[in-house]
This record gives structure tokens, C-alpha cells and sequence, in this order.
């Protein structure tokens, strides 16, 4: 599987770490609600088909990204910078 | 002993079932007559239109509870439904080892009531598993993991389990093969060895299984697949199949990789992410690896079958997959750990090999419970390490179906565990399943 980094160019997915499933929600940091704080940092979507995960290009520009990834046939949709790393999710359209 | 034979062909031609006891005599019968007199070992019934107990996915998981339900708790109205082919999921794609060399509680005495189920699992099936107790070592590689395996063998030892740990002299003693040199890649310090583990032949867990719950009077009924649930209400009371509506007042799920997907239709989540895990068998070759090797440092384990290949595997691929096919990068990660630790395998060539997609959960441990939905249960998240909870695993699902509350060796194997913040972290990393 080959990865286009939005810097670098496509590149091998070996360059890249594995970051899960991009449109989980942070809560705010005053958020004191433990079923949000449970679902951020234990659920995850699963899907079978298209999948939206952060990926980091650790041997290269070590830029997080979303990849936009179908997890049956590995097909790569779409690449784009996560930009604004606290609204981890935020901004991305819901699955 | 002949006319024994046909008596159990006609009481078996009686109630429309061909299956008869297995035995030696009957191994020696069938050898008289060219083996032509045997029946198929299970029925192929179809789907009625209602049970008691709908169990979705016909692997081991499924076909264990099934069993246990009909044989432990008298519940035998039960449907197995399998969209493929039994044991064609990961029964049929591990690396076959069955151990309990836990340290946390609530792992240690549950892997051990599933070990004890193993060893007495061919003659209570009636069907020989080829259950093989011939030890599991695992490789300690530094000062640090040498005391992690201390602290390994003590806790089992507490927990009951016998274990030992061998010296550097003793795993060269054992495995004269591998590579004991300072300088190697990976230095062999000493190993933590359960002589009580071993491995099965994992078809026949399936067919043994099959069959047994078959005698039960339990429907298995393959090329069935659940496309969506039934529901009255709130409740779950029933599934859509490819075959037609199937309802029953308890359905549960025990669908391994594909856990995620079922969830999802019936309107929750889980802490689960799916991954793809690879395996690997070479040309078969003269005895040699007379135990199953591990190298806890770097996850990667081997072991001979009995046809003389070598089976071995490692870690994950790394990315949510539900593809049951592997990337090649990780398969030349496996083979030279495989290759640093015994140079031998160097030349051999691989005959075979195969991904399985597994529900990784966010602290490595299992999920057996009802789910937040009535009449829904789940059999999920087994990471790496389902084939050897088989036995256990349907022993603890059926009880938790058939009472309506957890059975005491998988009461903290909840999906609410994770938000109480009690965890079961064998390994201590996190909510990141590749880590495991």
C-alpha cells in the first residue's frame, strides 16, 4: 500500500504510523462528562468499507494526516493534512 | 461387532441422522468394509423458522456455545448460522496454540478453566482434536524481560498454573537449533516455559465441535448470512438472513473480525478496531521444533504440525482491515525475526500463507456479556488469542445466555469496563490496539 503525502509525494505506507480513526471527538479540557471522555479515548468506528484514519509520516515530513480508506480493498479515496491538531476530527465531514 | 455396527446405523437412520459413536472398534468395522459406512458427520437442516437461541457465526466461538448451551444448560432449540463455510474464519487461520500463561486476574483463571476444557476435550466431544501438550517457551531477550518472565512464572504459580523458568543453558538445552550467540539479533537470556500447553488441530475443533453440538439436536446452517436484526421495540427478537427470517428471543454474536459490523446494525459501538493478521506454514520437514517457541519481546511464535510443516506468525499488519489477505512488508518483518532467531529456516521455502481479521480491543482482553441491547449477546474482541479460549469461551457465553448474568470466570470481560476504567491490560500499553 502506497500513501500520497500531501508533502512528500506518494510514498511507501512503511514510512507511515498508524494513528486510527480520525473522527473521534475530543472533549474540551473542562469537559468533565465521562461518557464523552470513554467514548474519545476507547470507541471506534469500524467499518467495513470506507474508513477516515490519521496516519503520521514519521520517515518523512512527520505530518499528521487523514487518509479517506476503504478497508476491504485498501483503495486510497483521499489525503489531507489534519490541520488543527486539537480538533482532532473537527472540520471532517461525519461518516 | 459387525452386527453392533448396523444396529447403530439403523437407530441412526431412525431419527434421520447417519452419525454414529466414534471408537476404535469402529475404525477397525469401517477398515473391514473399505471405510465405505461412513454417515456425514453432522446435518444440513434447513433454517426453521424459529429457536430459542440464534448464534451468529460458525466458528469455534459459535459452535462451543452452541454445544455448552445444549449438553450444559438443556437449551438444544439452538441455530448456528454460518455465511460461509465452518471454521473457515479464523478457526481455520490461527497458529493453533492453546496455553494460559496469564499474569492479571480475570485473564489467569479463565484461560486455565479453558485449558483444563482442552485436555479433556477429544474424549467429551468424542472426536480427536489432536490436543498436543508438548509446551509453549517463551524467549526472554534482555535484563528487563528476564525479570518480567520471573514475575511471569510467579503469578501463574500463584494463580495455580505450574510453570518454569529455564536459563539460558536450559532454552539451549531445549532448542539446541536456535541462535544462543551474544551477538545475535536477538540475544537469548532464558525462556518462561508451561510444559501443560501446547497445540490442536484447529479443523478439528470445528468439526468436533460441529458434530457434538449436532448430536445435541443444534441446527448448524451454513450459507446463512445475517444481513440484519429483527426488532420489537427495543428488543432484538430475531435476524434476517439470506435464508430467510429467523427468530428467537436470545441472539448472539460471535463473529470474531466482523464483531464491528454487527454492532454497528444493531445501533452501538465498540472498542474495537479490526485488524488483519498474517500466518505463515513451510514445507513440511523431519521433526524438529518438538515445543511451540515464542519471543515475547518480539511477537513471533512458531511450531511444527504434525505433518512436519513449520506454522509460525508475528504481529499485525498495523490498519483497520477486513481483507483476510496480508501486505508483504510485514511478511519479510516476520520471516527474519523467524530467520535471526533459528538460521536453519534460512532455506526452507513457505508453502502457505493467510491473513485473519481480528477485533482488536482497546486493552487486549475479550468481551463476553449481554450487550446494551435486550436480547443481545456478544462473544468479542479476542485479539490474537481465540483459538485457545475456544472451549472456555463457549463455556462462559452459554452459561452468561442461558442464566441471563455473567458466569463468574468472564464477569469482567464487560463492554462497560472500559468506561469504569477497569481495564484488563495484560500488556500495560494503552488504548492502541497494534500495541497488544
Amino acid at each position: 500500500m502506497r500513501i500520497e503525502c500531501p508533502c512528500c509525494g506518494l510514498r511507501d505506507h512503511r514510512e507511515f504510523d498508524y494513528g486510527g480513526d480520525a473522527l473521534r471527538q475530543r472533549p474540551a479540557h473542562n469537559d468533565t462528562d465521562i461518557d464523552r471522555w470513554s467514548d474519545y479515548v476507547f470507541m471506534r468506528r469500524n467499518p467495513s468499507g470506507l474508513h477516515r484514519e490519521f496516519w503520521q509520516h514519521i520517515y518523512g515530513c512527520r505530518q499528521w494526516i487523514v487518509v479517506s480508506r476503504d478497508t476491504v480493498s485498501h483503495q486510497i479515496l483521499s489525503v489531507c493534512l489534519a490541520s488543527g491538531a486539537h480538533g482532532a476530527g473537527q472540520g471532517l465531514e461525519r461518516a | 461387532m459387525v452386527c453392533s455396527l448396523q444396529l447403530g446405523l439403523e437407530a441412526g437412520q431412525r431419527d434421520g441422522r447417519t452419525m454414529t459413536k466414534y471408537s476404535g472398534f469402529k475404525v477397525f468395522a469401517q477398515a473391514l468394509r473399505n471405510n465405505r459406512g461412513w454417515g456425514r458427520a453432522w446435518r444440513d437442516p434447513d433454517p426453521q423458522p424459529a429457536y430459542d437461541v440464534i448464534i451468529i457465526g460458525g466458528g469455534g466461538h459459535g459452535l462451543a456455545t452452541a454445544y455448552y448451551l445444549a449438553k450444559e444448560h438443556g437449551i438444544k432449540r439452538v441455530a448456528v448460522l454460518e455465511k460461509g463455510w465452518l471454521g473457515g474464519g479464523n478457526l481455520g487461520r490461527n497458529t493453533t496454540i492453546v496455553r494460559s500463561n496469564y499474569m492479571e486476574n480475570g485473564n489467569t483463571q479463565f484461560y486455565e478453566h479453558s485449558l483444563k476444557l482442552w485436555e479433556n476435550l477429544s474424549q467429551d466431544l468424542n472426536y480427536n482434536v489432536m490436543f498436543s501438550q508438548r509446551g509453549y517457551l517463551g524467549l526472554l531477550h534482555s535484563y528487563g524481560q528476564l525479570d518480567a518472565g520471573r514475575q511471569r512464572v510467579h503469578a501463574m504459580k500463584l494463580n495455580g498454573i505450574e510453570a518454569s523458568f529455564l536459563t539460558r543453558e536450559q532454552v539451549q538445552e531445549k532448542a539446541p537449533y536456535l541462535d544462543m550467540s551474544m551477538n545475535a539479533r536477538y540475544p537469548i537470556l532464558g525462556g518462561v516455559l508451561q510444559q501443560r500447553a501446547g497445540t490442536a488441530r484447529h479443523d478439528a475443533v470445528a468439526w468436533g465441535f460441529a458434530r457434538a453440538a449436532d448430536r445435541q439436536g443444534v441446527d448448524i446452517i451454513q450459507q446463512c448470512e445475517v444481513l440484519g436484526f429483527i426488532w420489537k421495540g427495543l428488543k432484538i427478537v430475531g435476524v434476517e438472513t439470506t435464508r430467510g427470517d429467523i427468530r428467537a428471543p436470545k441472539v448472539t454474536s460471535a463473529v470474531a473480525g466482523n464483531s464491528g459490523v454487527l454492532a454497528e446494525k444493531a445501533g452501538f459501538q465498540l472498542p474495537i478496531e479490526s485488524h488483519l493478521l498474517q500466518a505463515f506454514v513451510t514445507e513440511p520437514i523431519k521433526p524438529l521444533v518438538n515445543c511451540v517457541i515464542a519471543s515475547f519481546g518480539m511477537l513471533y511464535y512458531i511450531s511444527q504440525s504434525d505433518k512436519g510443516g513449520l506454522v509460525l506468525g508475528g504481529s499485525l499488519d498495523g490498519y483497520n482491515s477486513y481483507a483476510q489477505r496480508g501486505n508483504l512488508p510485514k511478511v519479510e518483518h516476520i520471516l527474519s525475526i523467524g530467520k535471526a532467531l533459528m538460521p536453519c529456516l534460512s532455506r526452507l521455502r513457505i508453502l502457505r500463507h493467510w491473513g485473519g481479521i481480528m477485533d482488536m480491543t482497546m486493552d487486549g482482553s475479550p468481551i463476553i456479556c449481554k450487550t446494551p441491547v435486550d436480547g443481545f449477546y456478544m462473544s468479542a474482541g479476542w485479539c490474537y488469542g481465540g483459538f485457545k479460549a475456544t472451549p472456555g469461551a463457549g463455556w462462559c457465553l452459554a452459561h452468561t445466555i442461558a442464566k441471563d448474568e455473567p458466569h463468574p470466570l468472564s464477569a469482567g470481560y464487560t463492554i462497560d469496563r472500559f468506561r469504569r476504567g477497569a481495564t484488563i491490560n495484560e500488556s500495560g500499553t494503552g488504548p492502541v490496539p497494534g500495541h497488544h
